[in-house]
Formats: C-alpha cells, structure tokens, sequence
C-alpha cells in the first residue's frame, strides 16, 4: 500500500483530486456568501459616510441615519450637479465606472498625483442638512488614491464654509497594520478636523513629515513610519480637492451658483 | 473512552501548544490586545485545528510522503479561506479587526503541527478530537493573556468598562504597555512559569552548565 503511494501517477492524482475538491469548496463559499459580504461592505461605506460627516450614532440603524443624507450626481467637468432620476444616482458607482471608458477619462501623469489612471466623469456627493433649513451643513466627499500597497478608499467631509474640513475616513485599503494602518486610528484622524483646505484659491492641506507645527492650519501629523502612505494621503487629498477633482463643485458652491 | 479524553485533555495544560511546544507565539502577541478579538481568533483556530485534522487523516493513507507537507498546506488553507469569507459575512467588523491574523493561521505551527504531527499516524475521530483538544489549549492562553491585557491595558472586558479611567473621571491610571505586543511575552512567559511550576516534568535538563566565574588572577 505505501510503496503504491509513491508512485508517479498516484502522486499526480491526489495532487489533482485535492486541488479540485479545494478549489470547489473555496469558490463555493465565495459565490454562495459574495451578497451577504457586499452588503456588510455597503453597510461600513455608508457607516463611513456618517462618521466622516460626524454624526454618526453607534445606537441608531445605518439606513435609518443615512436616510438624513441627500445624494447628488456632480459633473466633474464643469461642477454643476447632473440632472438624473432618483434611480440613475442611486445607480451610480464612480468607482466602477472608472473603468468604462465611454464614462470615464484617462488621466495624464501630470494630472494623476493620487495614482489612479482613470476617473469618472460623474461623481457621487452626500450633503447633509442636519437642522433642515434647506442648506447642507455638512458636505460628504469621495477620495480615492494610492497609497503604499493598495488604494485607499475614503469619504472626506467639509464644513459649509467650503473650506473647513469636517472629517476623513478610510473604509477600504490595506496598507501595513500598525504603519500605514495607521490612518484609521482615531486620534489621528481627529487632527483632520478644524484644518483649512484652500489658501489663495490652491489646496494647501497635507501631512508634514515630522509634525504639523503648532497652529498650523494646513498642516496635519505625518505618520512614523509610514511615509509613502502619507504621501498617498496627501496626494489624494490635494487631487480629489483640486481642479481635476472637486475644485470647480466646491467654486459653484461658494458662489451660490448650484 | 479514556484515551479520547486524554486526547482532548491533555493539550489544554499538560501539553499545551503554546507553553510546553512554544507555538503560536505569533498570534498570541497580535491579537491579544481586546477579549473580543482573541475570542474569534481561538474559535477560528480550534475550528480550522480541528477540520484540517480531520480531512488529513481522512486521506492519510494515500498521501505520497514526497508531497504532504504540501497537501496539509493545500487543505489548511482551503479551509482558512472559507473560515475567512465566513467571518467577513457573519462578523465583518471584527473580520476588519483581526485582518491579516486570520490569513495567517495557514501559517500557524499548531495547524500544521498537529496534522503532521497526529493526524498522519491515527484514524479520522481521534484526529478531530486532537485538533479541538489543541485548538483549546492554544485559546486557554489566548483568552488569559487578552483578560490581563484589556483589563490592565484598557480598564474593561468584552468592551465593557471594569476599572473606570482616569480619563473618564475614574481611578484607574491605563497600562499602555499592557496594550503593546511585549506585554504579552511577559504574559506567556509568566503563565509558561506557573505551568511548570505545576507540572515540573516540563522543565528540559538544561543543555550546557554555566562555569563558575573565572578568577581575577586567571584573566
């Protein structure tokens, strides 16, 4: 029995048999619990969403605090708002449509500091009117960027002076646990808040190797040991902030013309 | 019946993997810092322990010896896979907490340990019940380092507060080494003790003898 075991062929043919029996069992539990993760994964987006805006309460249903977001579809092009159903915004996943091209457009390398190639057209804003006076009090934006390992995901929030910011959050990314891991932590992310964005009309914000000095308003703590997440950070924050990102929205906002 | 118990057993203090083998060390620093987090962690573990146990001696008796370290991996990790989408379903927030520790059990001594170890050499039932047996002893000393170090590192168990913070207006003044990796090599190395303290058959004989200090006059 064992001298049989060691033969070529009935090497061969464990070797397949397991793998085909472990790779059944592994994409069976991928594709049977694929709609049971996305909708976690949905959950901690619009989780995100709220904690970046700072109103987010741990005691209350997601949906049922989310409901108090209005979403919006803006062109990036020309930062007005885009005139779509109900459904078609909802519908809407820059992310994803990022890599149509009919949707999107390729960036120059000039262009693309925060390293993502391409960038859709339309982008997906959340506006919150807390004391629903019928302006926002609080405005919810996208960031995307590339940081040492993987792309980071986030919401950033300003305040409406447009210029205050109100929040940041990273919901996706894998950068190393304990380093680059680092943008998650809370206390760092508190240093976000009360920072100013634009100076003479240029994103001034970023992460200041060594510390930000006391009383620096565009100033934000570098994190040890994780200078090329920080730069990441920074650049994605100076991209989706700037004029190829949300810089004409927020212009229109601030002179009332949407 | 008596051995089935001592195979369950006997991993949990006598032979435990961590403090008698010493491994599994890795984990045991990473995700000890909170209850929670080292509550999943030894579940998964005794789970995946277990079942990889099991379908190795399964097949043990057609499994060229010139591949099995390779087919062990092949099954462990299988099963690390599913255990991992399992959690990121049933419990994504606490799958976000332990993030690349659960992928990390493929690489976990015990795993492997037991099923190259036990599982090639006896039938499918012992095997099983070998792997929960470890799985078990491997959590006992998960679940003591994470109780000393979220009680002393944070004031609380389970996320629930015990010992009210200073920072809360409270008493107690936080041990923030506690909620550092060292902490726990402290930890291990004490429970390590107190075990052998108990069982002095673990202690090895020692391997060399220190020479008494040479004299001044010598030197």
């Amino acid at each position: 029995m064992s001298s049989s075991n060691e033969s070529i062929k009935k090497t061969l043919v464990v070797a397949l048999s397991l793998c085909v029996v472990c790779s059944i069992v592994v994409s069976g539990a991928a594709v049977s619990l694929r709609s049971m993760q996305q909708a976690n994964a949905e959950e901690e987006r619009k989780r995100n969403i709220l904690v970046a805006a700072g109103v987010y309460d741990a005691s209350e249903s997601i949906a049922d605090q989310f409901g108090q977001f209005e979403t919006r579809v803006v062109d990036l092009d020309n930062g007005q708002y885009v005139d779509w159903s109900a459904e078609q915004v909802a519908a809407w996943d820059m992310y994803k449509e990022a890599g149509n091209p009919e949707n999107s457009v390729a960036l120059s390398k000039e262009e693309d500091i925060a390293s993502i190639r391409r960038q859709a057209k339309y982008a997906t804003v959340y506006l919150y009117d807390g004391d629903k006076d019928g302006t926002a009090d609080r405005l919810v934006l996208p960031v995307q960027g590339y940081g040492l390992w993987s792309t980071l995901y986030g919401f950033m929030a300003l305040e409406n002076d447009i210029n205050t910011v109100a929040g940041l959050t990273f919901y996706s990314h894998a950068e190393t646990p304990g380093l680059g891991g680092e943008v998650d932590n809370p206390a760092w992310k508190a240093q976000w808040n009360g920072k100013n964005v634009y100076r003479d009309g240029e994103v001034a914000l970023r992460l200041v190797k060594g510390g930000a000095t006391p009383g620096d308003q565009y100033g934000v703590d570098g994190l040890a040991g994780a200078t090329l997440t920080g730069r990441g950070v920074t650049n994605l924050v100076q991209f989706w902030l700037g004029e190829n990102g949300f810089q004409p929205y927020l212009n229109n906002l601030k002179e009332g013309k949407i | 019946m008596a051995k089935t118990k001592e195979v369950l057993v006997s991993p949990i203090f006598a032979n435990n993997p961590i403090a008698l083998q010493v491994l599994g060390i890795c984990s045991a620093l990473a995700v000890t810092s909170s209850m929670t987090v080292a509550m999943v962690m030894s579940i998964a573990l005794t789970v995946v322990c277990a079942f990889s146990n099991l379908f190795v001696a399964l097949i043990r008796n057609h499994i060229p010896s010139s591949i099995r370290i390779i087919v062990q991996m092949t099954i462990i990790a299988s099963l690390v896979i599913v255990v991992d989408q399992l959690l990121k379903a049933f419990a994504y927030e606490i799958s976000k907490q332990l993030s690349v520790f659960v992928g990390l059990i493929i690489t976990n001594c015990i795993v492997m340990g037991r099923a190259e170890a036990f599982a090639m050499k006896n039938p499918p039932m012992p095997s099983f019940i070998d792997g929960i047996g470890n799985g078990l002893g491997y959590s006992v000393i998960l679940l003591a380092v994470g109780f000393l170090r979220e009680l002393f590192g944070a004031g609380s168990l389970f996320g629930v507060e015990i010992l009210t913070k200073v920072t809360e207006g409270g008493w107690y003044y936080t041990n923030g080494m506690m909620l550092l990796p060292p902490s726990a090599f402290f930890i291990i190395g004490g429970l390590i003790w107190a075990i052998r303290a108990k069982y002095p058959d673990q202690e090895e004989a020692p391997e060399f003898k220190i020479a008494p200090n040479a004299r001044a006059s010598e030197a």
